[in-house]
């Protein structure tokens, strides 16, 4: 019986148990990843367990980014506690002021995740790295703790959905709207314990980027992973980032699907997920809505070819009078190539606030937060209710082409419309 | 484990931005987040709350973030045991992890009141709603997280495995 991506994966790192879905393996883990908000549990659990060190220094990564640059004393203080950690563990991989960025952009760009690779992380959008063919899955504090200590976690192997995407994307639509597409399509909870895997002529075109955001998006539908096969572009990809990925991992053609979905990407409009779950999926046309902020960035859409689309919309163009525009690039990285790419001038012009790298507006940490009865449109990845502020205020979510050209009309737009 | 209360029920896909949300996650003590438990489904929801009460949801409890602090949230409460028709992933494997006793029932949930009497026992996976009179059976834990459990939870799971 042929094996999907994500039991192929688990394969390699498999200790003990068979790769059936339902079973539960015990499996030697790639990297361990929490952040400001979930280390200082994970440190709390850790040092309960009686652990004295990290299984391996380098293959742990601490990621200072929901509260930094730090908006209070007390967010303050939870990173000085795991930066005393990091330093006495010997933890080679903490990053907090200009090294640190947005978790899920920063650990692919810097190889420290990849193709073939086993990842746990403390935070639910660890599957992101799916994207770039790894087994990446989102736990809690003190599962991370347990791995952290141990350098292994079991798994209940997931059965596979597959996601087949045909046809040729239209102008103005892309990763985004692929996945918001399969949300609505699966549900929020369609997928719950299950992995998602994305293939087809459309996930072969599309580029490392665009993958990454799609797979980011699995949890949204209660996926435990979400994976694309590490073909050739993934490897090129890991290579040139630092990674010593060599070897491509593809679904076999005999492997067993729970379920497959497919997408017809020709037909496809632009999506947008209405309030107040991110399966309340809409063409773009079926809403007007108006907007008082337009949020481009997070570990969704916070990379350069998301700034780039952003900015193809914002060209010689301003948001609208009352419409708040914040841009923020995902890493420092980033950042700079925007800057040097001359998009910043772009987004000046058009009236936009340009942040630090940080996940700020989007879990309603900071740098953009909602007063009651505000409307945003983001390129992030939840709208639950008072997700980025006030209880009473709203998130749609979409593509940056889209929250771009919703920035200028102050109403949620089409960017072909423009 | 038998737990016997008063069910408080919410609805389906409640998520942790609802439980516990992003503002209070500056703090890692479950009685300072118990106070502001389910604060962004109902300002002011812990008010209503007694110690011992069920809690009992619909479909995908805990969807969302990876926050350990939606079960100490819970259990800061003063809720030692949710039933739900089905919880989100990584939130069950966290409510295991911190000693927060979930039971998944499926669909029917439904025959379960706001306010019904309960009677919850975990290790048979049996849930019985006294004021209505019935018996519902619910979905057996899998043996390796019943393991994890006898073991008392998943901190002295580790220590005792570094400790051999």
């Amino acid at each position: 019986m042929g094996a999907t991506v994500a039991e192929k994966v688990l394969e390699r790192h498999r200790i003990e148990g068979d790769v059936v879905p339902d079973r539960i393996i015990r499996c030697r883990v790639s990297l361990v990843l929490a952040n400001d908000i979930t280390a200082p549990l994970a440190i709390k659990s850790f040092k309960a367990m009686g652990a004295e060190e990290v299984f391996d220094r380098e293959r742990v990564a601490l990621v200072m980014d929901h509260f930094t640059p730090n908006k209070d004393i007390d967010s303050a203080e939870q990173v000085r506690g795991v930066r005393e950690f990091a330093r006495e563990m010997g933890v080679v991989n903490y990053f907090e002021g200009g090294q640190a960025g947005v978790e899920h952009a920063l650990l692919p760009e810097i190889g420290l995740v990849g193709p073939g690779d086993v990842v746990i992380g403390a935070d639910s959008h660890t599957c992101t790295y799916g994207g770039l063919g790894a087994f990446a899955t989102g736990m809690g504090s003190t599962d991370i703790a347990a791995a952290m200590a141990l350098g292994e976690t079991w798994f209940k192997v997931p059965p596979t959905i597959r996601v087949e995407m045909t046809g040729k994307l239209p102008e103005w639509v892309g990763a985004k709207d692929l996945i918001l597409k399969t949300i609505g399509e699966i549900g929020v909870a369609g997928a719950l314990y299950k992995a998602l895997e994305f293939g087809g002529e459309v996930a072969d075109e599309l580029d490392i980027e665009g993958r990454l955001t799609m797979a980011n998006m699995a949890i949204e539908a209660g996926g435990k992973a979400g994976l694309f096969p590490a073909d050739a572009k993934a490897l090129e990809y890991a290579k040139a980032h630092g990674h010593a990925a060599s070897e491509e991992i593809h679904p076999d053609p005999d492997a067993v699907y729970e379920r497959v979905v497919r997408i017809d990407a020709s037909s496809l409009a632009p999506q947008v997920a209405c309030p107040h779950l991110p399966d309340n999926v809409k063409d773009v046309g079926e809403v007007d809505t108006r907007i008082d902020q337009a949020v481009i960035g997070s570990c969704t859409n916070g990379r350069i070819t998301d700034l780039r689309e952003a900015a193809d919309v914002l060209r010689g163009r301003k948001a609208a009078d009352g419409v708040r525009l914040v841009v923020i690039p995902a890493t420092p990285a980033i950042w700079r190539q925007a800057m040097e790419e001359g998009l910043y001038e772009i987004f000046l012009d058009a009236g936009a606030v340009i942040g630090p790298p940080t996940c700020g507006p989007c879990l309603g940490g900071h740098m953009g937060i909602l007063g009651a009865g505000e409307k945003a449109v983001a390129t992030t990845n939840r709208n639950f209710k008072g997700r980025m502020g006030h209880l009473d205020s709203e998130v749609y979510l979409a593509s940056p082409a889209v929250a771009a050209a919703s920035a200028v009309t102050g109403r949620i737009t089409n960017p072909a419309d423009l | 484990m038998i737990f016997s209360g008063r069910a408080h029920k919410v609805g389906a896909h409640i998520d942790t931005d609802a439980i516990i949300p992003a503002r209070f996650l500056v703090s890692t003590d479950p009685l300072e987040l118990g106070k502001n438990c389910m604060e962004g489904l109902e300002p002011g929801w812990i008010q209503r709350i007694d110690e011992g009460d069920i809690l009992v949801a619909g479909e995908n409890f805990g969807c969302g973030s990876s926050r350990e602090h939606a079960p100490l949230a819970i259990l800061g409460a003063g809720i030692k045991v949710v039933v739900a028709h089905s919880f989100a992933r990584i939130f069950y494997r966290n409510g295991f992890n911190m000693g927060l006793t979930l039971v998944e029932i499926g669909p029917e949930v439904e025959k379960i009141a706001d306010g019904d009497r309960l009677q919850v026992d975990a290790a048979n996976g049996a849930v019985i709603d006294e004021t209505a009179g019935v018996e519902i059976a619910a979905k057996p834990v899998p043996p390796f997280m019943r393991d994890i459990l006898d073991k008392g939870g998943l901190v002295e799971y580790v220590k005792a495995r570094l400790a051999a």
